[in-house]
């Protein structure tokens, strides 16, 4: 006891970090995202992840499915046929490159799937194909670069893959950033992290019990333009739909000292982001009513997404048939779209509660008008 | 047919201003309907055989079937309005935002706003931007009169719609919001007017057509009719500089042969000249170089819905002031009353 206390007094300049403990059930989740994220399923080839997620509802649902596109439903029956059809989703693809040219060499052209920024692709190691067969992005190193090619966005197009003497890659090939999956005490780091974070919070949700017929959904190719939830709100026919998905977290501050970031987004550790407004949906005002209250009520923290741009399956699922009240919830995320995404654990546990809690409290008066 | 006769009221000796005034003064910005929902639904009330809102907040009034030559006739006028949403309140209280629909910057500076509480704000602008060029939105911000965010009557994803008082020029109409409470106006004036039709007439006022025409979207499909008109407004060609284009105001009802979302059934272009020529209304024909209209989504639901727009000229539309002539509206009415009191036959 004496020695340690001795060790503590010499380091008082850092403060020890507390990390609580994961719960068994929250340890299980953080396993499976890990599982998730490390999973190869660009948008169109989602395979691989379907498999894992299929396998992970296997004893939480009543009814498993899969659709012609390939969107996974897990259904949990109400007890009463009566009960409203409340669907929720995550969506199962993730950002990524094909590949489009046999290159000589080794070397392929490729192109990305979803919205990638061309800035950060020089040198990032890639995973290609089924078989995550090592690649690289090719660039001219520093010490061939000219000054005024230093301050040029290289474009996709005169980019290559680098696989070595791999022979075995072939046009069509899916391909991902090369990240694996770490633990940062607070956060987790990986990539896909949108939206395998909602994926392992959809598959949290459905160890609950709830008083509506819950449809749980994990669409494909949300990425290229929610095209699985289009149809998977077609199927479903819900009276309400809450979409999860992962919402940039762009709180780093201001590079201009004069103005404060008010193009945050979303703020990492806040707490699980309700929409109201984006560009393809405006959120049933009764829906985020429902969780904000039921967060304050239950003491879960939670904030309000920035109105703006950007998107969620919501948006094709809201106008399917006869029209579906709808709102999105995102779990916080910094540098989505890239090798190596970061969100909190809070944050990741707190939207399953969220949600858990807002289907658990859920009554007709929800969407009274 | 068993129709009740009732005499119509000539169109010149019924006075829309005060309803029409009652409209466009409204709040009600695309995806935030409720409010002027209540607004046309007291408006209507015992006029429709029933009444219903759809899960969207598409408010439904249905006229039964009069006659089994009857079709299904939906006419579709939006009840939401461009506006703009607070995305950030700064540590000063001045908030951020973001347009709901099509906002211009140029025309938002100096303007007024107004909240669902009845907040008002003055849209105010960066005056050490780049002073060469346009303001963009991000150059723009609100003044709610607030001191600090803690104080601010406003918090983030709230809406608001421009706020400007209706005037009266002569013939003209000036206001914010004519696009599209003006043909709101139209529609309940014609459910008022409608005593004998030998179809069932759904008029939907829709939700949320300024961001993607998403209310006409579900209703259409909730609704499945047979022929669909969307009542709009439209810009005019007879400004200085104005857009090449026919439209007039003053020049009557305009009849949509096309525009960028949509080609009008030329079936129903016919049809609606033909009823205009019949009951003496003057009418222009309409070729909208952009913007579209319910009409747009409304035609491509399920397997296709034939689809014409009835629009009302328009100047400055998307501007806190825009102009319609009430020769114009009249027009409208009388021609919409017309083609619905008789067979529509395709």
């Amino acid at each position: 006891m004496a020695k340690k206390n001795k060790t503590k007094a010499k380091k008082k300049t850092i403060r020890p970090i507390k990390v609580t403990p994961p719960t068994a059930a929250q340890a299980d989740s953080l396993a499976l995202l890990k599982q998730l994220s490390e999973a190869v399923a660009v948008s169109g080839d989602e395979g691989a992840v379907r498999k894992i997620i299929r396998e992970a509802v296997t004893h939480l649902a009543d009814e498993i499915s899969v659709d012609a596109m390939g969107n996974l439903f897990a259904i949990k029956h109400a007890a009463s046929p009566r009960a409203p059809r409340v669907l929720v989703t995550a969506h199962i693809d993730e950002i990524g490159f094909m590949i489009v040219g046999e290159g000589k060499d080794g070397l392929y052209s490729f192109e990305a799937v979803g919205g990638i920024d061309d800035r950060i692709l020089l040198g990032k190691p890639l995973w290609v194909g089924a078989d995550k067969i090592n690649g690289v992005i090719g660039f001219k190193p520093i010490h061939l670069v000219k000054p005024n090619e230093r301050s040029t966005v290289v474009k996709i197009d005169a980019l290559k893959v680098d696989v070595g003497a791999n022979r075995s890659v072939k046009a069509g090939d899916r391909a991902t950033f090369a990240t694996p999956f770490v633990d940062l005490g607070f956060t987790v780091r990986g990539k896909a992290l949108d939206d395998r974070a909602g994926c392992a919070v959809l598959v949290e949700i459905l160890r609950g019990k709830y008083p509506v017929e819950l449809i749980a959904a994990f669409t494909v190719q949300e990425e290229v333009g929610l095209r699985g939830a289009k149809v998977a709100g077609y199927t479903a026919e819900p009276d309400a739909a809450i979409v999860i998905d992962c919402t940039p977290a762009n709180d780093l501050p201001s590079q201009d000292d004069e103005v404060e970031n008010s193009h945050y987004n979303t703020k990492l550790g806040h707490g699980p982001a309700i929409y109201s407004f984006d560009r393809g949906t405006v959120s049933d005002k009764r829906l985020i009513k429902h969780l904000a209250s039921t967060a304050e009520s239950k003491r879960i923290s939670y904030q309000h997404r920035q109105p703006g741009g950007g998107g969620t399956d919501a948006g094709a699922i809201h106008l399917t048939r006869g029209g579906v009240p709808s709102v999105s919830v995102s779990v916080p995320g910094r540098y989505l779209h890239s090798p190596a995404a970061l969100v909190s654990k809070d944050d990741f546990y707190n939207t399953a509660k969220l949600v858990r809690a807002a289907l658990e409290n859920w009554s007709p008066k929800v969407l009274k008008r | 047919m068993k129709l009740n006769h009732v005499s119509r009221i000539p169109y010149h000796e019924v006075n829309m201003k005060p309803l029409i005034k009652k409209l466009v003064e409204s709040y009600g910005p695309s995806g935030h309907e409720e409010q002027i929902r209540e607004i046309i639904r007291s408006e209507i009330k015992g006029l429709a055989d029933y009444v219903t809102i759809d899960p969207l907040g598409n408010l439904i009034a249905v006229y039964k079937k009069k006659a089994k030559s009857g079709k299904k006739v939906m006419l579709a006028a939006h009840m939401d309005e461009i506006g703009l949403i607070v995305s950030h309140i700064d540590s000063k209280g001045f908030a951020s935002f973001v347009p709901v629909g099509g906002v211009r910057p140029l025309t938002c500076i100096g303007g007024r706003v107004r909240f669902a509480n009845d907040v008002v704000g003055v849209i105010g602008v960066h005056e050490r931007r780049d002073s060469n060029g346009v303001p963009t939105l991000d150059d723009l911000f609100i003044d709610t009169g607030a001191a600090s965010p803690d104080t601010s009557p406003i918090k983030v994803g709230d809406a608001a719609g421009f706020f400007r008082p209706l005037e009266e020029i002569g013939d003209r109409l000036v206001a914010k919001s004519m696009d599209d409470r003006i043909s709101c106006a139209v529609m309940i004036e014609v459910m008022r007017q409608l005593k004998r039709t030998p179809h069932e007439v759904q008029f939907v006022f829709t939700v949320q057509e300024e961001i993607g025409t998403r209310g006409a979207t579900t209703s259409a499909f909730g609704l499945d009719p047979e022929v669909a008109f969307s009542i709009d407004v439209t810009a005019t060609g007879d400004t200085p500089k104005g857009p090449r284009m026919e439209v007039a105001l003053g020049n009557g009802a305009a009849i949509k042969v096309r525009d960028s979302g949509m080609i009008s059934d030329p079936r129903l272009v016919t049809l609606l000249e033909q009823r205009a020529s019949e009951a003496k209304v003057k009418s222009q024909r309409e070729v909208l170089p952009g913007g579209s209209t319910d009409a747009r989504a409304i035609q491509v639901v399920r397997a296709g819905v034939p689809s014409g727009c009835v629009s009302i000229p328009c100047r400055y539309v998307h501007s806190p002031s825009e102009m319609v002539d009430m020769r114009d509206v009249n027009a409208a009415v009388s021609l919409l009353v017309q083609t619905l009191e008789k067979p529509i036959d395709l």
